[in-house]
């Protein structure tokens, strides 16, 4: 097995694309070593992206951020005006793992496992992100929703990688907040998630909402019906309780050792419920 | 096999290693530079046992290959006393026999050290929210908080 670590996205490119397929990214490589070692993958080459200037740049753009795929969790806790600006995506980014793990471990990373239950994945999509894709043809950038093509599986063609998040202009008066279910605090993986990004006018009616859902499909969920139950209302329970019916309508899980179906489909809407509160107070202190 | 070149700093001193792709910063540590303090437990990033500091961030040294500590700078427990004079953390974990077999004691002294480095004055949550990535299967955790809040109190000088 080959290691490279090249300094540019076009070498990067060029080492995934020659490589016959039996290429893997090393970004955190908290889920990459751990395959590698139950003999799950056996890379013939692995292309350490973590020395690409661009890919671990947090940078404001178009009024947004442009996140590196590579930065690591905590460098991106550690950003003061980023977690005010998305709150909801640091809540994510704080349950991957211990502070251990999230020394090493990226959103890209978090995204390209893809595992149905990846904490950052549901603020991203609630938040509108853009994943930025660079490959042999060019750079093409697609909805995170659109990413993930099912457990394990991403949208990646041959030789291409993710390298950055965009996150769009905030308006005044926005928030967002990711929620999970575990039975610990810590250290577990979402049984259910959801996060909620909404904006209120200045009348404290809502505007703008998405509601993406976690560990209770194949892949995270955006579910625009849910996020179309807050539009047009002062987030009031009536409000509230049709998110939460909607949030759970959405939902085709699995039972599996960390949940039933029926516990996360009544669980989700819970969930959903409670992040849109948090948002709404979130957005109300940026006003 | 390729075999990697590699120069990194291990609790100050400049060393060099060679190493194969696939072998953890752990595996070097352990078993080419015989540092045999950082610890072995889980292999998968969920015990801390392996914890160590890398360009001050403190990380599992089993979840990154050897490799990748090209140019950095790694601390161990080996390095954490000054000579036989313990580190206040161990001074304390000592006195509160915050210890029974061991393993997860270095891991848990590196964590603890980094977390008094950013907030010299945790409270019991902050401790206990900071360490969840260090597992100790004999003490019930009381005993290493408690050693941890008494040695920032004497750090601080409180």
């Amino acid at each position: 097995m080959r290691y490279e670590a090249p300094n540019t996205l076009e070498q990067a490119i060029a080492l995934l694309s020659g490589a016959n397929g039996r290429a893997r990214v090393l970004a955190g490589g908290t889920d990459l070593l751990i395959q590698m070692r139950s003999g799950r993958t056996d890379p013939e080459l692995l292309v350490d992206i973590k020395a690409i200037p661009e890919l671990t740049t947090l940078a404001a753009e178009v009024g947004g951020y442009r996140v590196g795929a590579a930065i690591t969790c905590m460098e991106l806790i550690e950003n003061a005006a980023f977690a005010l600006a998305w709150p909801g995506i640091v809540d994510g980014v704080k349950y991957i793992g211990s502070i251990q793990v999230k020394g090493r471990a990226t959103m890209g990373g978090n995204l390209c496992n893809a595992s149905p239950a990846a904490d950052s994945v549901p603020a991203l999509i609630a938040a509108g992100a853009l994943v930025c894709i660079a490959g042999p043809q060019g750079r093409r950038e697609v909805p995170i929703e659109a990413f993930v093509a099912g457990p394990g599986k991403t949208t990646l063609a041959g030789g291409e990688l993710v390298a950055s998040f965009l996150l769009p202009r905030r308006s005044p008066r926005s928030g967002d907040a990711y929620l999970r279910f575990t039975p610990r605090t810590e250290m577990d993986i979402a049984v259910v998630g959801a996060a909620v990004n909404l904006t209120l006018d200045n009348k404290g009616v809502c505007s703008h909402a998405r509601v993406s859902l976690g560990a209770v499909a194949a892949r995270a969920l955006l579910v625009p019906e849910a996020g179309a139950a807050l539009i047009g209302t002062r987030i009031d329970a009536a409000a509230l309780a049709k998110l939460a019916a909607a949030a759970s309508a959405a939902c085709k899980p699995i039972d599996d050792k960390r949940g039933t179906k029926e516990f996360r489909i009544k669980v989700a809407g819970v969930m959903a419920r409670r992040a849109a509160a948090i948002a709404m107070e979130r957005a109300g202190r940026h006003s | 096999m390729a075999r990697n070149h590699v120069s990194a700093t291990v609790n100050g001193d400049q060393v060099e290693f060679l190493c194969e792709t696939g072998q953890t910063l752990l595996d070097v540590l352990r078993d080419e530079l015989r540092l045999t303090g950082t610890k072995e437990g889980c292999g998968t990033g969920d015990c801390g046992a392996c914890s160590v500091m890398v360009d001050g961030r403190l990380v599992c040294s089993c979840l990154m290959l050897a490799v990748e500590a090209e140019g950095k700078a790694i601390q161990t427990i080996e390095g954490m006393s000054a000579g036989e004079a313990l580190h206040p953390l161990q001074r304390k974990f000592v006195e509160h026999a915050a210890l029974q077999c061991g393993i997860c004691t270095p891991g848990i002294l590196i964590a603890a050290r980094a977390l008094l480095a950013r907030n010299p004055d945790p409270s019991e949550a902050e401790v206990r929210f900071w360490l969840a990535g260090n597992l100790c299967r004999c003490t019930g955790y009381h005993k290493i908080v408690d050693a941890v809040l008494d040695a920032a109190r004497e750090m601080r000088g409180a």
